[in-house]
């Protein structure tokens, strides 16, 4: 997409064409022929997961739009019949609703990835922030589109999420309101929600597009954090990460399939088998798994308005990220103290999960019993604990980190890494990589 | 503002507190039991089905509904009396039968009168009420719920179906307040419940001569709303099947040509 050209057309047919509109030059060097450092592992797959996910959700959804009703009375009916009567419906719905799971369960492998090898530093930081805007419009498809089938769950969450807006002073009720289209969630709210949850799958598309843009320009960071440097260092694209991505994705769909096949509603809950009903409040209303972390920072805080903005908060502090991480260094391979708190902070993201999915007062740890009942820490305060971490590992660890940590010895270079020579003290990662 | 009270009240997880009796958390953990359909090569057993139709129809379906499902369902491939020289559920004797035994307001007519007429299996299962308060007035207040979902829209699933058909009839604790028109019943979240106990010794007389003990009667009938919850299970067990042993081949190709790619380079 950017720099040099490698594409040479072969026949009459293609050199017209990129004289006209240079299409398969675009594709041959961004999927071909474009330069990728030889030392990617598995992690490195995950974008090329995602892209298969985000083509599977918007084939499944356009077919099923065909067949859902978005109407208060008749919406949870035929999301039944799609699962009864139309042919394969319910192999539809199933690859739709787990899809989104496996999308979620890709997305945050991949960030992580980004976390450790530091791939949201210089001159990458553009490629991250686009990741964090694709990461907040999943996350709003997803909400909207678990709405639709109007179970239980479906209303009682839109109820709980859209009430967040009503903790903010003055314009809070007003902007419920406007959200709502009306009054309560009603029929206005799931008609906007499907309108807007059939629109965002192809913003995120657009986006994904910036985003591999943002990525070609300097091309893939890697598992050392070192810079390419020379050809040496890379591989064409074509045919040694297509072939590597793609035994990770057929591996990856099978992990797919299995929940499709053999456990269809394990990630679901029963209670949005019940149809939507605005008198009957469930006994917990809980979100979808990959919603957790953020409800349970949520409820960590004692005033409603504190919790939004510390959901909120959460996610904002992505952005920037690139500009908290004061370190030199990328990838955490060759930062010992970093790594282990990069290890709580993916411990501490997944407790914040279980706290999400239990009762904010149910005890984490016994520590004695008052009258016949346990006493101890309770999930609230292990939801605060980690929700403190979460805030320090951004805002205090990372910033102070790069001037404290020493690094370890970097290879002098990718292919030196590859090919075992001795490593180097120089370091490159410093420097920002030369527009390739 | 009631309306936020009630929403902050249920996401602080109090609500149980707020709720009778028994705390949901306190109620009994379904009894364990063995069903034909567990498992990723399990299949309904249709007998069980046979029978547990027979239940509903004759016990459950005076309360109880089964929306979103058709008589045809029955004859359908997976369903009850599925017969392979009927690929058609329309054409199937037995579910034509069945369906002729009911009793179908149809219409209007060319004069603009409803009629009534014998069901065809593309009928749909009749509802036992003409409306929520007509079924809230016979029952005390409470509405008997569908039961085409319930075994998928309870956490504890068939083994939960199955335990509260047989959990009546212990010993009321002392802090449990059971009044008129109500039963206890300790798998029940909150402990009481407005269904009448109903399973007894011999309630109906199998037509394929099994004995029909209420342990018969709980697991058949629980296995056909199973069933109702999911007709297509086992062609989704089968289907599952062929695609990840699809998958894998591909997978061992693919990765024999990995293999084979990145033997020519040092990495
Ligand atoms: C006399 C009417 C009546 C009959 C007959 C009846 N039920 Fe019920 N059933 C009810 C009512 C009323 C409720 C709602 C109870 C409540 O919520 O307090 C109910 C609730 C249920 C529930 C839901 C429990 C829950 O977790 O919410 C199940 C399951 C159930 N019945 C199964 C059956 C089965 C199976 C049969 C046939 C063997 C049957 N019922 C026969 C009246 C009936
Ligand atoms: C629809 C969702 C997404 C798709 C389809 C997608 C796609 C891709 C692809 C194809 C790559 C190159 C291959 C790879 O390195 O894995 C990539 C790289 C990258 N993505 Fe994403 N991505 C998505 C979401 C995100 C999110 C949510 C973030 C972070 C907030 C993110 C951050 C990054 C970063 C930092 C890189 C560069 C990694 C490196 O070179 O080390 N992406 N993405």
């Amino acid at each position: 997409m950017s720099g040099h050209s490698t594409y040479e057309p072969k026949t009459g047919i293609e050199r017209w064409l990129d004289e006209r509109l240079p299409i398969v030059r675009l594709g041959y060097d961004s999927f071909i022929g474009f330069p990728t450092p030889r030392n990617l592992n598995y992690w490195y797959t995950f974008g090329g997961i995602l892209t298969v996910c985000l083509m599977i959700q918007i084939l499944s959804g356009v077919v099923l739009a065909m067949h859902y009703v978005a109407h208060v009375d008749y919406a949870f009916a035929s999301v039944e019949r799609i699962d009864r009567d139309v042919n394969f419906g319910w192999l539809l719905r199933s690859i739709h609703a787990n899809g989104a799971s496996m999308f979620f369960l890709a997305v945050y492998i991949h960030m992580f990835r980004g976390l450790y090898y530091g791939s949201y530093k210089a001159p990458r930081e553009m490629l991250w922030i686009l990741g964090v805007v694709i990461y907040l419009l999943m996350m709003a498809a997803a909400f909207m589109g678990y709405v639709l089938p109007w179970g239980q769950m479906s209303y009682w969450g839109a109820m709980v999420i859209t009430n967040l807006f009503g903790a903010l002073p003055i314009v809070g009720g007003p902007i419920t309101e406007w959200l709502w289209g009306g009054f309560s969630v009603g029929n206005e709210t799931l008609n906007r929600f499907f309108s807007l949850h059939y629109l965002i799958p192809f913003l995120i598309a657009g986006v994904v597009g910036l985003h591999i843009w943002a990525l070609h320009v300097p091309g893939n960071n890697n598992p050392t954090g070192i810079s390419v440097k020379t050809s040496n260092d890379t591989l064409p694209f074509h045919p040694y990460y297509t072939v590597k991505d793609g035994f990770a994705i057929l591996l990856f769909l099978m992990i797919f399939a299995f929940f499709v096949f053999y456990a269809p509603d394990v990630l679901g809950h029963a209670d949005n088998y019940i149809e939507a009903n605005p008198l009957v409040t469930p006994a917990h209303i809980v979100p979808e798994w990959y919603l957790l972390p953020f409800y349970a920072i949520l409820r960590a805080v004692p005033s409603k308005l504190g919790g939004v903005i510390l959901m909120f908060g959460a996610i904002a502090v992505l952005f920037v990220l690139p500009w908290l991480d004061t370190s030199k260094v990328r990838s955490m391979r060759y930062r010992p103290l970093a790594r282990w708190f990069f290890l709580f902070f993916v411990i501490g993201g997944l407790g914040l999960g279980w706290c999400g999915a239990k009762n904010p007062d149910d005890i984490f740890l016994a520590l004695g019993s008052h009258d016949g009942h346990a006493t101890g820490i309770t999930f609230l305060w292990l939801a605060r604990v980690l929700t403190v971490y979460y805030f320090a590992y951004f805002l205090v660890i990372l910033p102070i980190l790069g001037f404290v940590e020493k690094p370890k010895p970097r290879p002098a270079s990718i292919e030196d890494s590859v090919l075992g020579a001795k490593a180097g003290p120089q370091d490159s990662a410093a420097k920002p990589a030369p527009a390739e | 503002m009631n309306m936020l009270n009630r929403l902050l009240i249920a996401v602080a997880g109090a609500a149980a507190l707020a709720g009778p009796a028994l705390a949901a958390e306190e109620a009994h953990a379904p009894e364990p039991h063995t069903w034909a359909f567990e498992g990723p090569f399990g299949q309904y057993d249709k007998q069980a089905l046979q029978r547990g139709f027979q239940v509903y129809q004759q016990v459950c379906s005076v309360c109880h509904a089964l929306d979103f499902m058709s008589l045809r369902n029955l004859g359908e491939e997976g369903g009850p009396f599925y017969d392979p020289e009927y690929p058609n559920p329309n054409d199937n004797p037995i579910v034509r039968a069945i369906a002729a035994e009911y009793m179908i307001t149809d219409g209007p007519d060319e004069f603009g009168e409803m009629f009534e007429r014998a069901g065809r299996p593309a009928d749909d299962f009749p509802h036992p009420y003409p409306n929520e308060r007509a079924a809230s007035a016979a029952n005390g207040g409470a509405i008997p719920p569908n039961l085409s979902l319930i075994v998928k829209a309870r956490s504890g699933g068939a083994e939960y179906i199955r335990s509260l058909l047989l959990g009546y009839g212990e010993e009321v604790p002392e802090d449990v307040n059971v009044r008129p028109g109500q039963y206890y019943n300790p798998y029940f979240p909150g402990g009481v419940l407005a269904m009448p106990p109903q399973l007894y010794e011999g309630l109906v007389e199998y037509a394929d001569g099994t004995e029909a003990t209420p342990e018969q009667m709980a697991h058949d009938v629980t296995a056909f709303l199973a069933w109702a919850s999911e007709p297509h299970m086992e062609a989704r067990k089968s289907m599952g099947f062929m695609v990840l042993i699809y998958l894998f081949i591909v997978c061992v190709l693919v990765w024999l040509a990995y293999r084979q790619v990145w033997s020519r380079v040092q990495h």
